[in-house]
């Protein structure tokens, strides 16, 4: 699904991604986690050319990321997005914001792309608040409907940004949940995220960076028991010590 | 090669637009440039530059003692000369932060009056000259000063009041401030040089250059209430909280702690009223005085020179934008510091 | 008071209904001559002021978007040559920028004999721009021409300096309003596969422009108000017209009143609409 080798990447002179290699199949599930600045979030944008990679290939699905405007898009047409701060369109209803890009880009009619928003939001358990607007719902309600729009493009892969780093506690875990009901019914998912619970009960493998490199990769039994690398276990005695 | 690939011609539209931006540079600046260059006559020579196509430099070369000091006695020139450095190199002196001390202020009151002197005369055996002949670049300069000088106490009263919550103060302060803001320049010129002289005791008359300065004043002050008003507004409301809860007296704490904070916020959109105060103080050619546009076009005057107009303010404009863009960075560079 | 005891003239607005006895060089949809009152006069100095400003706000407005967008283009040319346009433009005087363009009409343009015709029918000359209307074709007769429409050289310099000049503040706010809105609009826009066009057409511009209509409105009442300079290039504004009273009447007071009581007519309308708009867009 996904495949990256040898990539690098810089922001001007500092060089942020270090020799990624990395393979995600189908229906896979992998949690990247690591300190600050390490390039996760970087690495999750390669994924739909938010970033774009300056040596190295990404392929995703099977097509190759270059300058090519083209491919891009038809990328970005199969992999859906989540992001920290939401990112819901402030002028658009709930309703509006999920049939948007079935709309214009997949070329729906409005009745099937409103069908599917309604059946989405259903999902996400709010079908209730199609009408409002994004201010007036609550934090962990903007977060599900933007899984919610994301997911009415049907896409093949869905990326996470630290979807529930913006959240006020108690609105985490509907978020999770959401997410892991997804995970369950086969999505193939790439997910930053502190919420070492969660990686725990959905992740085919946990992937733990430091400073633009993999460290180690391994299942979550592996990785949570016994890491291997020291810098891993500095990692999880500060995340899990609390 | 690549960069041109990137930067111009990346799809069909872009590629348009370019092309057309560069006919229209093709078409514009060869014939500008042999116009103000090649052809152009650089001699004080009347006939010469009507003979030929190309400007009339010489204009510049005849009359710049005219346009930089207006009607001041042509054999003392050196004193509005040295006058105009003097007002320069106090502001230049007082952009630099490091020099934002309480001691700036006895370096300005000792600039003005050895400006005052200058232009005025009558003491240490220099000739008087009475303000009626004071035109051009010093008066511009002079008007701009005193315009934000007096304007500022009079914008921070304004600002103060428009935030009170003593009814008939916000009252006064808000009708002033829109009352001023809703109307052009042009009309308070009209009515500080007009009317003004009307309500005056008979025989007592107030100088044309004073009233307008006074018309100035009055308008920049409703501006800068405005921009005070933006910086009160965005000091962080536990600063007010703090003062209050150490209960300083409202001048005290004003003066003390809100002011210099909500001041230094507003020092970009301070010089860009500067600024704009600068370009304002072109119309008093409406009322009759003698400012730096007026003193261009008075020039175009004289028959051997007229009909070199558009010479004359392509001169006038490149004087007041060197001007105005060096401010105009200087505001910049505050954005970028902070 | 006793200044004005001692010239003896009386207040009030008596005046205004007096015959006016000077001749208005050009009007917009009002007749008007010299045996009009002074009231009919100012009127028609009013509809000069709005005729020229609306105009100037339609052509200063979609000038000052083109060179707003220009700014925040990829393409190397557009960007700068625009930004060299906004840091001319905006460190001139407009007065100054008026005299220019008025120079440049009445010095630089040939006489009506030999005047300049991009487009068959039209003719720029230093005597003015000539167009054809509905009712006829401009022709050159003896020193001049006739028939059609016409803009007195006074009309374009005005109105080509306060398009320009008030163009390239509107472009500066154009730019900031696009600048506002979040980049991750954007983002998620593009991650969510709409083009570059659409992303910019149903996600950016609508959110820019709540950013960009109060100082716009601004613009525009700047603009009415810059109008006033009318007074200093010979077309008949409002403020010409006042001026002209009173110097013939000596009615002072009473013509400044007028002046400003228009002018804060307009421009607390504009606060009006501008504080019906804020809170129109505010309820989202």
């Amino acid at each position: 699904m996904i495949e990256m080798i040898k990539v690098n990447k810089y922001f001007a002179a500092f060089h942020v991604l270090k020799d990624i290699d990395l393979l995600v199949s189908r229906g896979e599930k992998v949690v990247v986690c690591g300190p600050s600045g390490s390039g996760k979030s970087t690495l999750i944008r390669l994924v739909n050319r938010l970033e774009e990679h300056q040596s190295g290939k990404v392929v995703v699905d099977g097509i190759e990321l270059t300058d090519d405007v083209k491919k891009t898009d038809m990328v970005r047409r199969e992999v859906g997005m989540v992001f920290q701060s939401f990112n819901l369109f402030p002028h658009l209803t709930v309703l509006q914001n999920l049939t948007l890009a079935p709309i214009w880009v997949k070329r729906v009619s409005r009745k099937e792309a409103e069908d599917t928003a309604m059946h989405f939001l259903a999902r996400v358990r709010i079908p209730e608040q199609a009408h409002k607007y994004p201010s007036q719902l609550s934090g962990g309600q903007q977060q599900r409907v933007a899984i919610a729009r994301a997911l009415c493009m049907k896409p093949k892969l869905m990326l996470f940004d630290e979807p529930t780093s913006a959240l006020d506690p108690e609105m985490i875990k509907e978020v999770l949940d959401v997410m892991v009901e997804l995970a369950r019914e086969g999505m193939t998912m790439m997910v930053v995220t502190h919420e070492m619970g969660f990686a725990r009960t959905v992740a085919d493998r946990v992937i733990f960076m430091d400073e633009g490199r993999i460290v180690e990769a391994a299942p979550p039994a592996d990785f949570f028991s016994a890491p291997k690398t020291d810098r891993a276990k500095l990692f999880l005695s500060q995340v899990l010590g609390h | 090669m690549r960069w041109a690939r990137e930067n111009l011609f990346r799809s069909w539209p872009e590629t348009i637009a370019t092309l057309l931006v560069l006919w229209l540079l093709w078409k514009t600046i060869p014939p500008f440039i042999d116009w103000a260059f090649l052809d152009a006559v650089w001699r004080p020579d009347s006939k010469a530059c009507r003979a030929s196509e190309g400007a009339c430099w010489g204009f510049v070369a005849e009359k710049h003692r005219f346009i930089l000091f207006g009607t001041y006695p042509y054999e003392l020139h050196w004193r509005p000369a040295l006058a105009t450095v003097i007002l320069i190199g106090l502001w230049v002196f007082s952009a630099f932060r490091a020099f934002w001390k309480s001691w700036l202020v006895a370096v300005w009151a000792v600039g003005l009056a050895v400006i005052g002197i200058l232009m005025w005369g009558g003491v240490f055996g220099l000739r008087y000259v009475e303000n009626e002949r004071w035109g051009g670049l010093i008066l511009t300069l002079l008007l701009t000063t005193f315009g934000i000088a007096a304007a500022f106490p009079l914008g921070i009263l304004l600002a103060l009041g428009r935030r009170s919550d003593m009814p008939v103060i916000r009252a006064l302060s808000v009708g002033y401030i829109e009352l001023i803001r809703g109307v052009p320049l042009i009309s308070l010129l009209f009515m500080a040089s007009v009317m003004l002289p009307l309500f005056l005791p008979s025989g007592v008359t107030i100088d044309k250059l004073l009233r307008a300065q006074i018309a100035i004043i009055l308008f920049a002050a409703a501006y800068l209430a405005e921009v005070i008003r933006g910086g009160l507004q965005a000091i962080p409301k536990g600063q007010y909280d703090a003062s209050h809860a150490l209960a300083l007296p409202f001048w005290r704490r004003t003066y003390l702690i809100i002011l210099p904070q909500a001041l230094r916020i507003a020092v970009p959109a301070l010089v860009n009223n500067f600024i704009a105060l600068f370009k304002d103080t072109s119309l008093v050619l409406i009322i009759g005085l003698f400012d730096l546009l007026s003193t261009v076009k008075i020039s175009l005057n004289e028959p051997a020179w007229t009909g070199f107009g558009v010479e004359a303010y392509l001169i006038a404009s490149l004087i007041y934008f060197v001007f105005c863009a060096a401010m105009s960075t200087y505001s910049k560079s505050f954005e970028v510091r902070r | 008071m006793a200044n004005l005891e001692e010239r003896r003239i009386a207040s009030g607005f008596g005046f205004l209904g007096r015959e006016s006895g000077f001749e208005i060089g050009e009007t917009v949809f009002m007749r008007y001559s010299a045996s009009d009152s002074y009231a009919r006069a100012l009127v028609v100095g009013l509809t000069n002021t709005l005729a020229v400003s609306i105009i100037g706000v339609g052509i200063a407005t979609v000038l000052g978007t083109f060179i707003g967008l220009s700014r925040l283009s990829g393409n190397f040319l557009l960007r700068n040559a625009a930004a060299a346009y906004v840091e001319f433009m905006r460190n001139v005087p407009l007065l100054v920028q008026l005299f220019f363009w008025y120079a440049v009409i009445t010095e630089g343009m040939p006489g009506p004999r030999e005047a300049l015709s991009p487009f068959p029918g039209f003719f720029i000359s230093n005597r003015g721009i000539f167009f054809p209307t509905f009712s006829g074709v401009p022709e050159l007769q003896g020193f001049n021409f006739a028939g059609g429409g016409a803009i007195s050289p006074e009309f374009a310099a005005l109105l080509v300096g306060l398009a320009t000049y008030t163009a390239a503040f509107i472009a500066e706010i154009v730019r900031a309003g696009v600048l506002a809105v979040h980049r991750g609009q954007t983002e998620a826009a593009r991650a969510l596969g709409l083009s570059r066009a659409q992303t910019t057409r149903l996600i950016v511009l609508p959110q820019a422009l709540r950013v960009i209509v109060p100082p716009l409105t601004s613009q525009y009442l700047n603009l009415t108000k810059n109008s006033s300079l009318a007074v200093a290039i010979g077309y008949p504004d409002l403020v010409s017209i006042a001026n002209t009273t009173m110097n013939q009447t000596g009615q002072a007071i009473e013509g400044i009143a007028i002046i400003m009581a228009v002018y804060l007519t307009i421009s607390l309308s504009i606060s009006a609409f501008m504080n019906w708009y804020n809170a129109r867009i505010a309820f989202r």
